[in-house]
């Protein structure tokens, strides 16, 4: 039995597409994760890391969180080709958590006017939060 | 609105929800605590100096990892499972065992790293 009703007959407001941005943003995040845990592979994590490394690593390529390990040259590991993607990651995650944020406070708070205010903070966190973030990954 | 359920504290506290609702709490949990932690770790990264070195003393201990490692390895697995049954609907039929096979890649993973990070931390 089908229960769930075609895409045509369902209202498509902007929650539905946040809804939609959730799955898609993970798919993309396995995407990136996936990408960095290969090309950890590629320069040599094998036998200069260990997979708690490697996960952290692949979790967030940013230089800094290969510096403890035994990785001798952090040239290759802080590439554009690494920034870049370790920028799209964040901001990819940073709208993904921001709105799972928005999700919780939803949970709990039913008025409209209270609601207004989390969404308000929710644009709030991310006009401020994101610059930092990039900031931290370019400086 | 949702609030107005009528179901004190207590009642809620009773529910039995079994596999579906313990992985709804943990990625609810997983999810804030990620959330406090990239925050607090990508400010005390852009501030740097003494503040945001001991930041990074929390960030480096061992038992916070474990912890963050737990939020994180969780979030992470239980989404694609939440994101494959939600994406490919008549799945849903499947989602006990979903949750099965997802505990089954969970937990061997999450053991794998607790151990790597308690033998680091020995010092090995």
């Amino acid at each position: 039995m089908r229960r769930t009703l075609p895409l045509n007959k369902r209202g498509l407001n902007f929650e539905t597409l946040m809804w939609l941005f959730t799955r898609l943003s993970a798919l993309g995040m396995y995407a990136f994760i996936l990408m960095g845990a290969i090309g950890a592979l590629i320069m040599g994590a094998r036998t200069q890391m260990n997979m708690a490394d490697l996960m952290r690593w692949s979790f967030m390529p940013n230089t800094t969180h290969v510096q403890n390990t035994n990785v001798l040259d952090l040239s290759m590991w802080s590439n554009p080709f690494w920034k870049v993607s370790a920028s799209l990651l964040y901001l990819l995650a940073m709208a993904h958590g921001v709105h799972g944020l928005v999700v919780v406070c939803d949970d709990y708070i039913a008025g409209a006017t209270g609601r207004k205010i989390v969404r308000f903070l929710s644009i709030v966190v991310m006009v401020v939060m994101g610059p930092i973030g990039l900031m931290v990954i370019w400086a | 609105m949702g609030l107005n359920r009528n179901v004190s504290l207590n009642t809620g506290l009773q529910y039995k929800g079994r596999e579906p609702m313990l992985t709804f709490v943990l990625h609810r949990i997983g999810g804030l605590g990620i959330v406090v932690f990239v925050g607090t770790h990508i400010l005390s990264s852009f501030i740097g100096g003494q503040l945001g070195h001991a930041g990074n003393v929390v960030y480096e201990s061992w038992i916070f990892q474990i912890i963050i490692f737990f939020c994180a390895t969780f979030h992470a697995i239980n989404g694609l499972r939440i994101t494959i049954l939600d994406l490919w609907p008549p799945l849903i039929e499947h989602q006990r065992e979903a949750i099965w096979i997802e505990f089954a890649v969970f937990i061997p993973l999450y053991l794998i790293a607790v151990y790597v990070i308690i033998h680091t931390a020995l010092g090995g």
